[in-house]
C-alpha cells in the first residue's frame, strides 16, 4: 500500500486561494444567523491546554468549563473536546464521565515529532489506554521536506493502527511546510494513509492556523470525498482567538464542503481563548451590551 | 511653477496609538464659530467604541503598573509638548471664537493643569493612603488601586482646558481611559491626541473618539468591560438616569462633577485622581 505510486502534486493557485479568502470573508453574518453561528462554533471547539505547567487542578477547571461552558446563561451548549497531554488523559477522562465531551489527546512526541517510531507508537497507545476518544499526532515534516513521502505514509498508517478505535488527528503543522502545495500534499498523504481529521497546526509555531491553509486543506478533502466518498474532518488549531474568525472559518466550511461538514463530528477548532470570546459574544447578542472577561471563568 | 496648493488636515481619531477613521466610514460637519465649514470629524460608532475598549483594557497593566515617578514624567512631558505646539493651538481655538488672548490663557491653564496632576502621581498615595488602628494584633494599612478603563465625556463647552481637566487626573492614577471628545468643538482634542503621541504615553491608554454624544452615551455608560464614567456637563435627567441604570450592571463607577468653569480653583484637585482609585486595605498579622 505504496502511497507513492498515486503520488499526484496538485498544483495550487497562490493568489486565487487568498483572493477567495478575502471575498468570502466579506459574508455579513448578522442576528439570528450570527447566534447561531456562535453556538456553533463553541459547540466544534477543542478546548485545549498543552503546557509544561499544566496540573491535574488545571485540567479539572478546563473540564468543568467543557462541560458548561456560562453557567448563568441557558441554552449555551458544551464544547466538544478536551485536548490535553497523554499523562493528563484520565484526569480529564474522570472528570468528564457522563458527559458526551471527548478527551483528544496530542501524542507522538508532541509538538516536534522527534523520537523513534516505536515510541511514538507507545505515546500512542499510552494516550488510548488512559482512555483518550481522539489522538492528534503530528507527522515529521523534516521527512516530508526531504520527500520521504512513504516515510511519512507509513508513520501515519502505523500510528492508526495504534489508535484502535479512536479517532486520528494528523497535524501538517502547516508553518513549517513552507507552501501551498506542500500543504495538499501532506493532506492528501495523511488521508490515504488513514486520518480521520486533518488538522494545521501544534499552536507552537508561528504561523499557526491560517485561513488560506485552512481553505487549501478544505479543498484537499473536498476533492478526497469526491474520489472516494469518504468523509474527512478538518480542524484548524493555533491563532483562532475571536469569534469573528471562528465565523469566516464556518464561511470557508460551508462554502467549500458543504452544510454536513457543519458540525463536531467533522470540524473542530484547536483553541483555549476562543470559548470566551464566543460565550462574550453570544451573551452581547442577548443583552445589547459588551461584555468584558471578568465576568467570565478563565479557561 | 503652478500655484503651491494648502494642505488640509484630515481629523481622525485616536485609538492604540494610530490615528484610524471611524470603522463607519461617516463623517458630521464642523463648523466654526462663523458656521462656515472647518473639517469633516469621524462619526464614531458603538464599534470604534468596543475597538477603543479593547486596546484600552490592553494598555492597563503595563500603564498601571508603571513607578508613579515615570507617570509624573510622562504627564510633565506632555505639557512640554503642548507648549512647544503653542502657536498651532492658538490658531486652532481662533476659529472656535477665542482671542489670541483668550487662547493662551487656554493653553497656559492647560499646561499648569498637566504639571500639577504630574506633581501628584507620586504623592496622592502618601496622601489618601493611610494606617489605620485596629483593635487586635493586625498591621492594617490602606492602599489605592488604579480603577482600571474609564469612559470620559469630556466637556462640551471647553475644548482643550476642559479635556485635558479631564484626562489628566485619570490617567494620573494609573488609570486608562476612552474619551468622547466635544461634538461640537472636536478638532482641538485630535491635536491633543498628536501631542500624547510624541509624549511617551503608551498607546492605548488615551483613546479620543469623535462623533454624535447621544449616539455613544449608551455604549460609553453599558460596556461591561469599562470600569468608570466619568463626566463633568450637566446632563438632562433622562440621560442620566440612563447612565446610572446602565452603569449598574456592571457597578460602573459613576462620577459626575458639574464644572462650568475650569480656570476655577475648584476645577483642579487630588480628589478628582482617588476619584478613580478602588481603596485595597491589607490586614498583616504582628507579633507582640
Amino acid at each position: 500500500m505504496s502511497f507513492i505510486k498515486n503520488l499526484q502534486i496538485t498544483p495550487i493557485d497562490r493568489v486565487a486561494v487568498e483572493e477567495k479568502v478575502s471575498r468570502l470573508n466579506k459574508r455579513s453574518i448578522k442576528k439570528e444567523s450570527k447566534m447561531q453561528a456562535l453556538k456553533l462554533a463553541l459547540s466544534m471547539v477543542d478546548l485545549t491546554t498543552l503546557e509544561g505547567k499544566d496540573s491535574e487542578g488545571k485540567v479539572q477547571q478546563l473540564c468543568q468549563k467543557a462541560k458548561s461552558p456560562h453557567p448563568s446563561v441557558p441554552d449555551i451548549p458544551s464544547v466538544a473536546a478536551v485536548c490535553v497531554y497523554p499523562s493528563m488523559v484520565r484526569i480529564a477522562k474522570n472528570h468528564l464521565k457522563g458527559s458526551r465531551i471527548n478527551v483528544a489527546s496530542v501524542a507522538t512526541a508532541f509538538p516536534s515529532g522527534m523520537a523513534p517510531l516505536s515510541i511514538r507508537i507507545d505515546d500512542t497507545k499510552f494516550a488510548v489506554d488512559e482512555g483518550a476518544d481522539e489522538v492528534d499526532m503530528v507527522i515529521t515534516r523534516g521527512a516530508f521536506l526531504e520527500g520521504e513521502y512513504n516515510l511519512v505514509f507509513d508513520e501515519i498508517a502505523a500510528i492508526k493502527e495504534a489508535c484502535g478505535d479512536a479517532h486520528l488527528k494528523v497535524i501538517l503543522e502547516t508553518g513549517e511546510l513552507h507552501t501551498y502545495e506542500n500543504v495538499r500534499l501532506a493532506s492528501d498523504i495523511a488521508m490515504e494513509a488513514g486520518a480521520d481529521f486533518i488538522k494545521t497546526s501544534t499552536g507552537k509555531i508561528s504561523p499557526a492556523a491560517t485561513q488560506p491553509v485552512t481553505l487549501v486543506m478544505l479543498e484537499a478533502i473536498r476533492d478526497y470525498y469526491y474520489k472516494t466518498d469518504k468523509m474527512i474532518g478538518m480542524k484548524p488549531a493555533g491563532g483562532i482567538r475571536t469569534a469573528k474568525q471562528a465565523i469566516q472559518y464556518l464561511v470557508l466550511v460551508k462554502e467549500t464542503l458543504g452544510a454536513a461538514w457543519l458540525n463536531k463530528d467533522y470540524f473542530r477548532f484547536g483553541a483555549s481563548s476562543l470559548a470566551n470570546d464566543l460565550l462574550m459574544q453570544i451573551v452581547k447578542q442577548q443583552t445589547g451590551y459588551y461584555q468584558g472577561l471578568d465576568y467570565f471563568s478563565v479557561s | 511653477m503652478s500655484e503651491r496648493v494648502e494642505i488640509q488636515k484630515t481629523y481622525k481619531t485616536y485609538v492604540g496609538g494610530a490615528f484610524p477613521r471611524s470603522e463607519s466610514g461617516h463623517y458630521y460637519k464642523v463648523v466654526d464659530s462663523e458656521g462656515d465649514f472647518l473639517a469633516n470629524a469621524c462619526r464614531c460608532t458603538r464599534k470604534d467604541f468596543r475597538d477603543a475598549v479593547k486596546v484600552a483594557r490592553s494598555a492597563f497593566g503595563g500603564w498601571s503598573s508603571r513607578s508613579a515617578y515615570n507617570r509624573g514624567q510622562i504627564l510633565y512631558r506632555i505639557g512640554e509638548m503642548l507648549e512647544n505646539r503653542r502657536d498651532q493651538f492658538v490658531k486652532e481655538l481662533g476659529t472656535i471664537g477665542f482671542t489670541k488672548e483668550e487662547a493662551d490663557a487656554d493653553i497656559n491653564a492647560s499646561i499648569d493643569r498637566l504639571i500639577y496632576y504630574a506633581g501628584w502621581t507620586d504623592k496622592y498615595q502618601q496622601v489618601f493612603g493611610s494606617v489605620n488602628p485596629v483593635a487586635s494584633s493586625h498591621f492594617n494599612f490602606s492602599l489605592l488601586d488604579p480603577t482600571g478603563v474609564v469612559s470620559i465625556l469630556a466637556p462640551e463647552n471647553s475644548p482643550l482646558l476642559g479635556l485635558v481637566s479631564v484626562i489628566a487626573p485619570v490617567i494620573a492614577g494609573g488609570n486608562v481611559c476612552v474619551v468622547h471628545a466635544s461634538e461640537q468643538y472636536p478638532l482641538p482634542a485630535i491635536s491633543f491626541a498628536e501631542i500624547l503621541n510624541s509624549s511617551d504615553v503608551p498607546g492605548g491608554v488615551v483613546n479620543i473618539l469623535t462623533g454624535i454624544r447621544s449616539e455613544l452615551v449608551e455604549h460609553f455608560s453599558s460596556h461591561m468591560d469599562v470600569n468608570a464614567i466619568f463626566y463633568t456637563d450637566s446632563l438632562d435627567k433622562e440621560t442620566k438616569t440612563m447612565i446610572d441604570e446602565l452603569a449598574s450592571n456592571n457597578v460602573k463607577r459613576v462620577v459626575k462633577k458639574i464644572q462650568r468653569d475650569w480656570y476655577e480653583e475648584d476645577a483642579e484637585s487630588p480628589y478628582f485622581i482617588v476619584d478613580f482609585q478602588e481603596t485595597k486595605t491589607t490586614w498583616h498579622p504582628v507579633g507582640f
